[in-house]
């Protein structure tokens, strides 16, 4: 039995189901096909230990489009996101450097530490900014292609050129080296303390199989302040009800447009004819028909796994087997029945609420990517540690507290294979880290998840567990990513397209890769535009 | 490995309770605060008013008023390059500035751009106060790259100021005992012994009017605060918040960082940050000096004519042209700026604003679209600006030595 519908999207990751909602917008006859038996890829909330609701992967927001939440109404689909501010970094010493988001406290915080680093900041954060507000115009815009004399890529050329001159000469310079530079010397240039380099750095290796000393990593500092929650940029928020309300949100809003979703359905391929995509082939061996395709899987398992070698060039072949997509992450989901001890913050202080890193010096990171480089997780390792239930009151039963570690560095590989134990003493060094500056930590532990690259991998579909589909390095960025001449969304084959975190603007819950590649479906079908444009900065 | 981490207990951490903090003046202050209306200034409480803003504003134009200006920014400069390296990075001649004076200046980028303004103190062959509005301690180590024999530390902390002005300053002054205070010229500075230590006396101020700034260890902070009261009735003298202030630096024609100029440093998109030749500071870039940071690009700019101005405007009406839009035309079509600062100048009974205008346009006609409320309703206005050139309150009681009593 064969079913027929105009488009099909593989994956109900948002970015998939953002497409399809987008393409059901359109008009079109949308089915989006999942292998899980639940929604949402690396966007989701699950209840794994009864009265604790995990964000089992990503836990923060601030990449979604605005503009795309006012026009999918994703706040009518039940989607609320809450600013969440105020990092403590606590170090070795029992002392601590904290990013209170009081201009004043934030500001006597780091003098505490530094004098110049605290009058510095000014320097670093306008600069910082300058480089996100540029960024930020491209986000929900496909890429042009250098190559083409289009007229819509030349136009695409001009519009990036002016943005670019828009800042003038002596910026553009300083911006073509920010972009391959390493954030530790990036750092350097502003900052004196390691304490306060230390709490800059942490974002610029989240997800990335580099080290804060890597070239590259200044970007990848840039792409977790290119953001924001209401405007204010390089602000983080949580969705109420974990980061599965965001794509729980967008499923509603697929529905009401007409969408299909139907779960415990994996792809085994998509059907190629006379080099067109027709359909798709299910596990179970039902194929479904549509002339639309849409791959919401990143670049290497699509072109490597979901497509037939003989379907597509070797040349797209082998710069899949290529994609730089190295997994270093590992996640942690705790509950807890009490709020853990820190003794050098006190009980009510209202940094209790905030998130929680374990860094005094870049060095540090740089050991931990060391162990990395080995094929070891980082004895000594990174946590981010994100107390969301304090701020949620629908995560856990009050007094109750779910708390989400991020963890730098994982390998996708160790020695001899990842096996439920090594899991487990991987799960043991992070909870020994966390021990060390919260004694009681351990003994308020109710259930825990640990999640090495390999569950990543096994549960969601990202390959090595890389957390962006595809490392976020300039040589997979714009448009070279995923590959060069890929960038517009459309695959090898008439009909086939891709949406995932490994096409433009790349990881991270933003939607802006499902609605550009809609946009770009929808242009091909002669079909009349229903994706917003960004509202960045207007 | 693990790493070895020794905890500590959290009284032993010196945490930031909170963002703002109290002067040394604070307990003072505060007692006649009496609605308690604070502003955040550089992480300090600074009183928006304290009575009654108009009887502040006027105590500056008829008898005295004492405002707080601890939450500055005050660095000290020494050591044998001290003069050289200020000299690199403001505008003025350093070198030849005479010791015990105070000048007025800017610092800007190599790209002319103005980093902040403030008054540079010469106390010594060797040594300087720099004080400014924002933060500068950072700016000023790199513009120190290169000087090796010049210490720089920030000593905000370490005195306690107070700005005393109007007609009546100088006699208050001499009644507490400063003797010879009346010999005091303009941007001079004195020293008299005060409480454990001394007092810092400089003939200078943001109002325009006759007026001194007094410099004390914040020990002797309440001491200087009481003897100026107790004494100061006679003399009229009054607290003056931000709002009396604001009043008197516009008439006065100085200029507030973050509210009339942007900050380089902290200016993101390009074009919004400003030359010293755009906010009409000319007059203190010394470019017969070889060198100064922004030199090379500010003579460019000088003569190419080719830049904004900012504008002193007399507005017809009374209606205050705050955050109004600038046109070349009656008709609004023409854009051509914006208003930074306004308001009703009471004493000279003016409609007084500054406005930014674009160089082509700040010689033509000027209309400012204003919009204001009555009831709640709000009306729009098209009026008329005409250029002033000279500040609009200059006393000569102001450059007088010995100064009138008042
Ligand atoms: C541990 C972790 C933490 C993160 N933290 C953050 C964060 O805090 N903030 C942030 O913004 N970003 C974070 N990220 C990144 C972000 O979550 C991802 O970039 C984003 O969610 C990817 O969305 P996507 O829709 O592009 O792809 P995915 O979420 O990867 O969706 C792909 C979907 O395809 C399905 N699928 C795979 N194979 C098949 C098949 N054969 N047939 C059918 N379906 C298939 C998968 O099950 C999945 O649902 C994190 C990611 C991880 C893994």
């Amino acid at each position: 039995m064969t079913t027929r519908y105009d488009a099909i999207v593989i994956g109900a990751g948002h970015n998939g189901l953002t497409n399809a909602a987008y393409l059901a917008k359109g008009g079109l006859d949308v089915l989006v096909v999942e292998k899980n038996d639940y929604i949402g890829g690396a966007a989701v909330s699950r209840e794994l230990h009864e009265g604790w609701i995990y964000s089992n992967c990503s836990y923060v927001c601030s990449l979604l489009r605005q503009s795309i939440h006012r026009d999918l109404d994703l706040t009518r689909h039940g989607l609320m996101i809450v600013p969440y501010a105020g990092t403590t970094n606590f170090s070795r010493n029992g002392d601590y450097i904290a990013e209170y988001t009081d201009q004043a406290m934030r500001y006597r915080e780091v003098r505490r530490h530094s004098l110049r680093d605290a009058d510095a900041m000014v320097r670093y954060e306008t600069d910082l900014m300058r480089y996100a507000k540029l960024i930020r115009h491209f986000l929900l815009r496909t890429p042009a292609d250098p190559t083409s004399f289009k007229p819509r890529d030349l136009a695409e050329l001009v519009f990036m050129g002016k943005k670019f001159a828009g800042m003038g000469a002596e910026q553009v310079y300083e911006f073509i080296r920010f972009m391959t530079m390493s954030a530790g010397d990036f750092l350097d240039e502003y900052f004196e303390n390691e304490l306060v380099k230390a709490l800059f750095s942490t974002s610029s290796i989240i997800g990335t199989a580099l080290g804060v000393y890597s070239p590259g990593t200044a970007y990848v500092l840039l792409h977790h302040v290119m953001g924001d929650v209401d405007g204010a940029v390089g602000a983080w928020g949580l969705a109420r009800g974990g980061m599965g309300a965001i794509s729980n949100a967008i499923a509603g809003a697929l529905r009401e447009h007409g969408g299909e979703i139907r779960t415990g359905a994996p792809v085994q391929q998509i059907i190629v004819r006379n080099g067109r995509a027709v359909g798709v082939a299910l596990d179970n061996g039902e194929e479904i028909r549509a002339d639309i395709v849409v791959s919401n899987l990143d670049p290497k398992r699509t072109f490597t796994v979901i497509m037939d070698r003989n379907d597509i060039p070797a040349d797209l072949r082998k710069k899949a087997e290529h994609f730089k997509i190295r997994g270093s992450s590992g996640k942690v989901n705790i509950a807890l029945t009490g709020a853990p001890d820190f003794p050098s913050l006190p009980a009510g202080h209202p940094l209790r609420h905030g998130s929680f890193q374990f860094l005094d010096t870049m060095e540090r990171m740089e050991r931990a990517y060391d162990d990395w480089k080995h094929g070891r997780w980082s004895e000594d390792p990174f946590i981010e540690m994100t107390q969301s239930s304090m701020w949620d009151p629908t995560l856990a039963a009050p007094g109750h507290y779910f708390v989400s570690c991020f963890i730098q560095y994982c390998p996708a590989a160790v020695q001899g294979g990842w096996t439920p134990a090594k899991r487990d003493a991987f799960g043991k060094t992070v909870i020994d880290q966390i021990c060390n500056y919260s004694p009681n930590f351990r003994d308020l532990i109710a259930h825990m998840e640990v999640r090495t690259p390999y569950e990543i991998e096994h549960e969601i579909g990202l390959t090595e567990g890389n957390i962006f589909q595809g490392e976020l390095t300039i040589d997979q960025l714009m448009f070279n990513r995923p590959f060069p001449g890929y960038s517009q969304y459309r695959g090898p084959v008439k009909g086939m397209y891709l949406c995932g975190s490994g096409t433009h603007p790349g990881g991270g819950v933003s939607s802006a890769c499902g609605a550009n590649s809609a946009r770009e479906i929808l242009r091909d079908l002669r079909r009349p535009n229903v994706v917003p444009e960004d509202d960045v900065d207007e | 490995m693990s790493p070895m981490v020794r905890l500590r207990a959290s009284r032993d951490i010196a945490h930031i309770h909170r963002g703002i903090m109290p002067t040394p003046f604070h307990s003072r202050s505060s007692r006649l605060n009496l609605n308690q209306q604070w502003s955040q200034w550089n992480g300090f409480a600074s009183a928006v008013y304290y009575a009654d803003p108009q009887l502040e504003y006027f105590a500056t134009r008829n008898t005295c008023g004492v405002f707080d200006t601890s939450p500055m920014r005050k660095y000290r400069f020494a050591g044998s390059d001290a003069a050289a390296m200020l000299d690199r990075m403001v505008t003025r001649d350093v070198m030849a500035q005479p010791v015990d004076t105070v000048a007025y200046n800017v610092w800007c980028t190599d790209t002319g751009k103005v980093v902040d303004d403030g008054t540079l103190f010469r106390l010594g062959a060797e040594e300087f106060m720099l004080c400014c509005a924002d933060p500068g301690y950072d700016w000023f180590c790199l513009a120190a790259v290169g000087f090796d024999a010049v210490a720089i530390t920030d000593i905000s902390e370490d005195l306690a100021a107070l700005a005393l002005q109007g007609p009546t300053s100088c006699a208050l002054l001499k009644a507490l005992g400063f003797a010879g205070i009346d010999q005091c010229k303009p941007f001079q500075v004195m020293r008299f012994p005060f409480g454990s230590g001394r007092l810092l006396v400089s003939r200078t101020g943001y109002t325009g009017d006759l007026g001194y700034e007094l410099w004390v260890q914040p020990q002797d902070a309440e001491l200087l605060w009481d003897e100026l009261f107790t004494r100061g009735g006679v003399y009229g003298i009054q607290p003056m918040g931000d709002e009396s202030l604001e009043m008197a630096r516009v008439e006065a024609g100085f200029l507030a960082p973050d509210v009339d100029f942007h900050g380089s440093l902290h200016t993101v998109e390009r074009g919004h940050d400003h030359s010293p030749l755009e906010l009409g500071l000319g007059w203190i870039l010394n470019f017969r000096k070889q060198h100064f940071s922004g030199r090379a690009a500010l003579i460019a700019q000088k003569e190419s004519g080719n830049y904004r101005r900012l504008l002193k405007l007399d507005i017809e009406g009374n209606k205050p042209a705050q955050h109004s839009i600038l046109y070349a035309d009656r008709k609004c079509a023409t854009e051509i700026g914006y208003i930074t600062s306004a308001l009703w100048s009471p004493v000279v009974k003016a409609n007084i604003a500054y406005g930014l205008v674009e160089a082509k346009y700040f010689g033509g006609q000027i209309w400012a679209e204003i919009y204001h409320q009555k009831e709640l309703r709000w009306q729009r206005k098209v009026a008329r600006c005409t250029r002033v050139t000279k500040p609009f309150w200059a006393p000569e009681r102001a450059k007088l030595t010995p100064p009138p009593d008042c």
